[in-house]
Order: C-alpha cells, then structure tokens, then sequence
C-alpha cells in the first residue's frame, strides 16, 4: 500500500475551508503535549490565550494593535509575490519609514503648522519605504540581480540604521540613558480609535479595498496577473515587466513604510527597538497562509495577531517561559502551512502491484 | 524465451517466421470520463518498424504507456516473449527490455548528454566512470548514426539532438523494444530522414520499434506495417505496402479527408513587413541572423524554410520586438521598429502565434477568457482609462469563441485544461483580432490533428485574402509549400534564396535547407 499526493485539477473549496480548522486542531494537540511537560493543564493555557487575545475588549485592542502592521506589512509583501517578485525585505521597508516619520515628528514638528505634521509623516514613511523597495526592485530590473538576497540584506542595513539613530545621534538628551528617541510632540501622535487602536487600522483597510480594486477592476491589475502566470507570456503580450516592478515595489514597500510610520506615530510615539520586532517577517507568512488575497490578508493576520498577544498571556498569567508560547506560535503556523498542501493536492491511497505503477508516475 | 509467433495475421511483408516479441491482448484503459484504450489487441514483431496511427486522443500514447510500465491496464495482458508479464514501473519495463521515449523529454538541462544517459541506471554503480560512459555513448551513436556530442550540456543541444539522447539513454539500457512518442513532431526533414534510417537500422538488427504518428507520410516512409486507433479501439492493422495515404486517412479520421485546400490566386499590395540586413545573436550569444532580407507584401504568405535552429525562432523574436537586432532594419509599413519593445511592435501592426504555444502564448493557468483578452485588454472597449470592463472582456471573449469555435467549457475553464488543437486556436484568435496586417505564424500547426491543422490552415489563408502580410515560419514542408506564396530558405542565419512556391519542390527546398544556392536566381 503506498500513499501517493496527486495535484487536484482544481483548488478544492472544501478542503480550503476545512485545513485552517483542522491544522489549529493539531497544532493544538501538539501543543498539549509540549504544556503537558511543562506540568501545565493545557486547556487552561488554551483558555488563558483565547480570553488573553479575544475575551475582553481590552483583549481585542490588543490583537488589533498587533494586527494593524502585519495587515499594512502581509498586504505589501502579497502584491510584490502576486507578480514573483520575492520581497522578503518589509521589516526593513516597514523600519525607513519609521525613521522617516520619525524625522519629520522629531525636527519638523515645530516649524511646520499642526494640521500639516502628521499628513508629512504619513507620506514622508510611505515615500521612505516605497523608495527604499525601489532599490532592489531596480537592481532587479536593470541589471537582474536577485532580488531575496537584496531585499533581505538590506533589512539589515535598515535596522541597524534604526538601532544607530536611537542610540547615536537621535537618542533622547533626557531619557536617563534609556534607549530611544525624545517623544514625539503630540501633534504627531495618531489619533486612536479604541484602547491602543489607532488610525493604522483604518489605513490597512482601505488599503486592502485599494489592493483589490487594483488586482480585479484594473489593467495593471491584469497585467500583475498575467506576468505572475507566465512572464514569457507577459513580455510576448507587450507588457513591460521591468516597469510593473518597480511600479508594485513602489506600492509594496510603501505599505510597509506606512506600517512603519503608524507604529511610532500610532504605539510608541517615538523611535525605540520596538519598531522592528519582526512583523515584515510575519507578514510573509500572513501573504502565504492569505493565499495573497487582499482580505485573506487582513483575517490571518488578525489571527496571527491573536496568536501573538495570547502567547504574551502564557507568559503573564501561568508564569511560562517566553519560547513555550513560541513553540505554539510555531507549531500552529507549521501546520497552517502543512495542510495547506491538501488544498492543491489529494492524497490517494493505492493497494497491491499498482502501488509501484503510481509511485512511479508520481515521480515523472 | 522467443517464441515461434502462429498469429493467422501475421503480414505477409514479414520474412518467414520474425518471433512475435510482444502481444498486447485485450488492453483496456479508463480514465476519468473517458475509455482511452478499449480492449486493444496488437502484435509486435522482432526487425519490424509498426507506426501506431491515429488523430489525438485516439489511445495511442495511453496504449504505449501501459507497455512501457508507466500507466497500469484496467484489463487485459501484456504478454513479452510468450510470458505475461506486469509491469510495476517504466523502469521495470526497461529492465524487460521496453523503453520509451516520449514526446516531452525527460532530461536534465543543466547535466550533459553522458551524464543524463547514465541518471537512474541502476547497474551505474556508486562511482562514475565519465570516460567509460562517454566511450560506449560515442561507440552506439557511431553505430546508430545518432550524432551527439556527450560533454554537451542538453540546453546547449538541438530538439532533435536531445531527441537522440533519449534514444540513447534506451540503447544504453539494452532496450530491444523502443517505443517512440510522435518523434517527427520537434524535427526537421532532414532530421526526420535521418530518424527513419536509424530506426530502420535498429530494426535490421532485431530490435522491434513503434513509433506513434498521425502523420501520414511517415507511415508510409517509415513503417513495415501500421495500426491504426480511432476513438481507443484498433481499427486496422495492415501493411504499409498494401497501403494509401487517402485510405490511411480515412481509417484514421473516419470520413474522407481533403488535402488541399483551395487557394486563390496571390494578390500583393503594398509591401507590409519589410526586413533589411537583419543581424541577431542566439541565447548563446553566438550570430544567429547574418544579414536577412526580404519583404512581405500585403495578401502575400512568405515562408521560411529551414531546419530548425538555422535562425528561426530569432527571426521571429527580432521582428517581434522579443529579441535585440545587431544590425539591420525591421520596417513595418515604411515604418522602422528596430530594437523597439514588443509592445511598440504591437502596436505597429504586429499580430504573432508563438512556436511555443504554452510557454510563449498562453498563460495556461488563466482562464481562456484573459488569454483572450492578452492584447485587446489595453483599448476600449475592455480598457475604460486605467481601469479594467470585465462586462466587456467578458463578452469580448465569448464573441471569440463563438467566431473561432473555440471549444471551451466555460469562459473561466483554465486554459492549460483545453485541447492542444483548442488552445492553439485561442492563440489564433487573439492574434487575428488584435491583428492590423502584419502575421508572424511559427509553427502554427505543431502537434495539432487532422482537423485542427486544417482549420488553422484554412484561417490563415482566409486572412491574407482578407490582406494581410503573413510571415509563416515552419519546418512542415507540405505546410509551406500549401500556405505560402513565396517561399524563403533560412540556412545558417542567411536567406539561401526566395522562390515563387509554383518554382519550389520539396528536392529544391531540401537542398537549399542544406546549405546549397538555388542556382538561379529569384525574387519575390
């Protein structure tokens, strides 16, 4: 008897809507084992995450603080992969335009009116990271260099940049010594709407309706389609890809410096190491698990939102060690990941001599 | 152990008594909505060549692939050397001596031609011993007349190179049953001679070879006796000495066939596409166009000749705007598109059905309907500004299957999914409605059927009545010597000649195709 995967003709719509379901399910039978030797009633922690993250409104900002840049983040990084331009580089996008904003809420603030600081800093961040997405996008359209190993080198410049400024130049003269920027004045603050929630999230939904527009009422939109089913097709059909990259890195990188400007003028209201924890990574899973649908992005990465805050909760409230809530953070994004193979693909059972046949044609 | 084959229908063409190597009997084959092979009874005999003759999806490739250990049959035996036999795998198939080689190659690119005969032999061993296997490669394909260079890597290689490193890859593993999938399909006539003689030499020391087909001539050129499928049951099986072309084709398709299609007379107007000392390098970097020149009037088909690799596909790329000119001038209405971008030859003029059909083409996981609208998608009715009418692409796509009976179960059905014959006439009619007089053709027929070969034909002799400057490029000679008004002959990057087609013949063309002048002089 052998199990054989065998590609579907078409996505299955069953098995698209049942996967998530079932792959938590596992994820969190896995993880009762894990709290289990950590002598602690699994579906304690389990209840401890869901109300930590979803069971009070307090507990929903909180997820919704965390979603708002994995949402601006998961959308930007989608786009780019619509079209199979890898950007693996929103963390860094995401942290010039915190830099950028920061600036302006910083040094601008005083001589400019009011009314005009916070509109500078949402453009001043978006431009930052649509321009620093442009570099690798050139790069790649100009002279082909790879773009993974760009856009992942220079998060690295942006974060050390970011490391530099709050602790070099930029540091705060009466913060103690403490790491980090002078608060921004509050004219530079974003406005919130609930809790911690701030405009970001308004900003992440339209975007996400703007996303979609595009993809489906548009001619670019179209032809991001056609260049990510068959580029050869695309350059045949007169479509220019070079220009169609730089154009959606533009749009990808400025999301994520959007993201970046509404954390420091929206959570921390100044620059500190807290703007690049990881969501321009995160949100590469989000774009997958979304199936680099626009709304898609926007509901997993509530979730991975919630998954983050109930993780904190493990800590706080049963006294856990940080790396078992990262343990279960893992092993439900591995089998979110995992079963999403079963969408694409069926698995067929095949018994006696008919096996080898299979396996072997399975294998052409 | 060989057999003594007493099969009554044994043909007569045989000397006495060749051994029966294999006898399918009673092969069935279901696949999903579909009875592919309906109980199939074949011989194949030892120092035969058997054609295996039938439209597409006729059962053939099915019916090869269950001998070849690939599928499993749902009924029915296999029996090899007068013992039933089941085959687990091709390489268990191999191992009985049954190899296949099929009509999408499976070779490594970025390995050389020694390396991919020796990938998955098990007797290989754990250490590789290159100079051994390059001695015995080079010694069968002396043998053979398979020429191959084994350090060659297979990107670097022709189709009809790599086709005798599949070939190769089976002598290698001692197959004495070879089975070939439409092997004349990716090759030229020259290379499809020098096929036939291989194969006809494989045959004259005992090894038994079948090769599918649904061309007719090669039956006739190629074959000791052919079967022919229709609709997965055998239909016939007789010898090619007893038999027509126009029976053949009748068996096949199961009604009389034309061979000609009517033509008017040429009527040139303007010259359309005019190409002046073009110049273009190949993916390698190396001159593939030396100084090409013609024109191509309007209601004139030009074709150009050629074995493949001579230039063609550059000639295309390059006027197409795919592809940088070196040197030259490509003029379309007096108007110069040199080195512009394809969306600028486009716009000149240019409509172009790509040699590679689903790599060039289609987006084949799109749905037919934004494969349609590849071209159009860009004016109005289907652009509104920059936004997107899909009311309009939608209505604009079902117009063009209606116009070009394209069929497509729904508009959204991927077009991966359609036929061969189906998808090509997708190509087909997003080319010509996007067209404004200027038709690069490249292998429009390719791989396509009877049928579909006929109706693509006949459109695109309906569209230079219409006026339009047709480019056909081809390597079917019968093709271009139906279609064209002129024909050109590509041979090492250079225009060998242009003859009227009422002055070319198949013996002129395939001396110009090797490189010798015409002898006379001639123009459009």
């Amino acid at each position: 008897m052998t199990l054989i995967f065998e590609k579907r003709l078409q996505r299955s719509r069953l098995a698209a809507a049942l996967v998530p379901f079932l792959s938590l399910f596992l994820a969190l039978i896995f993880g009762a084992v894990i709290l289990i030797a950590f002598g602690v009633n699994p579906l304690q922690a389990y209840q401890v995450m869901l109300k930590g993250s979803l069971g009070s409104s307090y507990a929903l900002s909180e997820t919704l603080v965390k979603a708002t840049p994995l949402m601006l983040t998961g959308l930007g990084v989608s786009i780019a992969f619509r079209m199979l331009f890898w950007n693996i580089g929103a963390e860094g996008q995401l942290a010039m335009g915190g830099i950028a904003a920061t600036y302006v809420a910083l040094f601008l603030s005083d001589q400019l009116p009011a009314p005009l600081i916070l509109p500078l800093m949402f453009v001043a961040g978006v431009v930052a990271g649509a321009l620093w997405g442009l570099i690798p996008a050139f790069l790649r359209a100009a002279v082909g260099v790879n773009e993974i190993l760009t856009t992942l080198m220079m998060n690295y410049i942006a974060i050390l940049l970011v490391e530099y400024l709050y602790l070099g130049p930029w540091r705060d003269p009466q913060g103690y010594g403490f790491p980090g920027t002078a608060p921004f004045p509050e004219v530079a603050w974003l406005p919130r709407l609930t809790g911690r929630v701030h405009a970001g999230l308004i900003f992440a939904v339209l975007a996400a309706l703007l996303l979609w527009l595009v993809l489906t009422r548009t001619r670019w939109g179209y032809e991001i389609q056609v260049i990510g089913e068959n580029p050869r097709a695309a350059r045949y059909a007169g479509i220019n890809i070079g220009r169609n990259i730089l154009l959606v890195m533009l749009l990808s990188g400025g999301l994520a410096g959007m993201a970046g400007m509404a954390e420091v003028a929206g959570i921390s209201r100044r620059l500190y190491h807290g703007l690049t924890v990881g969501y321009g990574y995160t949100a590469i899973i989000v774009a997958w698990l979304a199936n680099l649908n626009p709304w898609g992005v926007l509901l997993v990465a509530f979730l991975m939102g919630a998954l983050l805050v109930g993780g904190d909760q493990l800590q706080v409230a049963l006294q856990l060690p940080a790396a078992v809530a990262l343990v279960l953070q893992g092993a439900i994004l591995f089998f979110m990941l995992g079963g999403s193979i079963f969408v694409n693909y069926r698995i067929r059972v095949i018994r006696g001599h008919r096996a080898g046949v299979m396996k072997a044609k399975g294998n052409e | 152990m060989a057999i003594r084959s007493l099969q009554p229908e044994r043909p007569p063409a045989q000397p006495p008594g060749p051994p029966c190597v294999v006898q399918v009997r009673g092969i069935t084959k279901r696949f999903p909505g579909v009875l592919a092979n309906d109980h199939i009874d074949l011989d194949v005999y030892s120092g035969e060549v058997l054609a295996l003759l039938g439209e597409n999806g006729a059962g053939k490739s099915t019916l090869m692939n269950i001998l070849s250990g690939l599928y499993h049959p749902d009924e029915g035996q296999i029996i090899l050397h007068g013992q039933p036999v089941h085959f687990r795998s091709p390489r268990d198939a191999i191992n009985h001596g049954i190899g296949m080689v099929h009509q999408h190659f499976m070779l490594v690119e970025t390995l050389t031609a020694a390396e991919n005969i020796l990938l998955g032999w098990r007797s290989a061993g754990f250490l590789l011993r290159p100079d051994q296997v390059r001695r015995e490669v080079t010694e069968l394909s002396e043998r053979y007349g398979l020429r191959v260079d084994p350090d060659a890597y297979i990107w670097q290689l022709s189709v009809g190179e790599q086709q005798r490193v599949e070939i190769l890859k089976l002598l290698y593993r001692g197959a004495d049953i070879l089975i070939l999938d439409e092997p004349t399909a990716v090759l030229t006539p020259q290379e499809s001679a020098e096929l036939s003689a291989t194969l006809r030499q494989m045959a004259d020391e005992g090894k038994a070879v079948i090769f599918i087909t649904h061309k007719l001539d090669e039956v006739m050129a190629f074959a000791d006796r052919v079967t022919v499928l229709r609709a997965g049951k055998v239909v016939a099986t007789l010898p090619t000495a007893e038999a027509t072309k126009e029976e053949l084709a009748r068996l096949m398709v199961g009604r009389e066939v034309l061979f000609r299609l009517d033509k008017r007379a040429c009527q040139p107007g303007k010259v359309a596409l005019s190409v002046e000392n073009l110049e273009a390098l190949n993916d390698k970097g190396l001159p593939a166009l030396r100084g090409v020149s013609f024109e191509v009037c309007e209601g004139q088909v030009l074709g150009i000749a050629g074995v493949a690799g001579n230039g063609q596909r550059e000639l295309a790329e390059v006027i197409t705007g795919l592809r940088p000119a070196t040197g030259g001038r490509v003029r379309v209405w007096g108007r110069d598109i040199t080195n512009r971008s394809p969306r600028e030859a486009i716009e000149a003029g240019i409509s172009h059905i790509p040699g590679d059909r689903a790599g060039v083409g289609l987006a084949p996981n799109l749905p037919v309907a934004e494969n349609l609208a590849m071209k159009a998608y860009r004016r109005p009715p289907l652009a509104r500004g920059p936004l997107l009418n899909r009311q309009a692409l939608l209505s604009f796509a079902q117009r063009l299957i209606e116009a070009f009976r394209i069929a497509t179960p729904t508009l959204q059905t991927p077009a991966r999914l359609l036929s061969g014959g189906n998808q090509q006439r997708v190509v087909l009619a997003r080319e010509i409605t996007a067209g404004r007089g200027v038709l690069i053709a490249v292998h429009p027929t390719r791989g396509l059927d009877v049928g579909a070969t006929e109706s693509v034909r006949r459109t695109l002799l309906e569209q230079r009545d219409q006026g339009a400057a047709i480019l056909l490029i081809s390597e079917d000679l019968e093709e271009l010597l139906e279609l064209s008004d002129s024909i050109a002959v590509l041979f090492e990057g250079r225009i060998m000649g242009i003859l009227p087609t009422d002055e070319a013949d198949m013996e002129v063309l395939g001396m110009m195709m090797a490189g010798e002048s015409p002898g006379r002089e001639a123009g459009i």
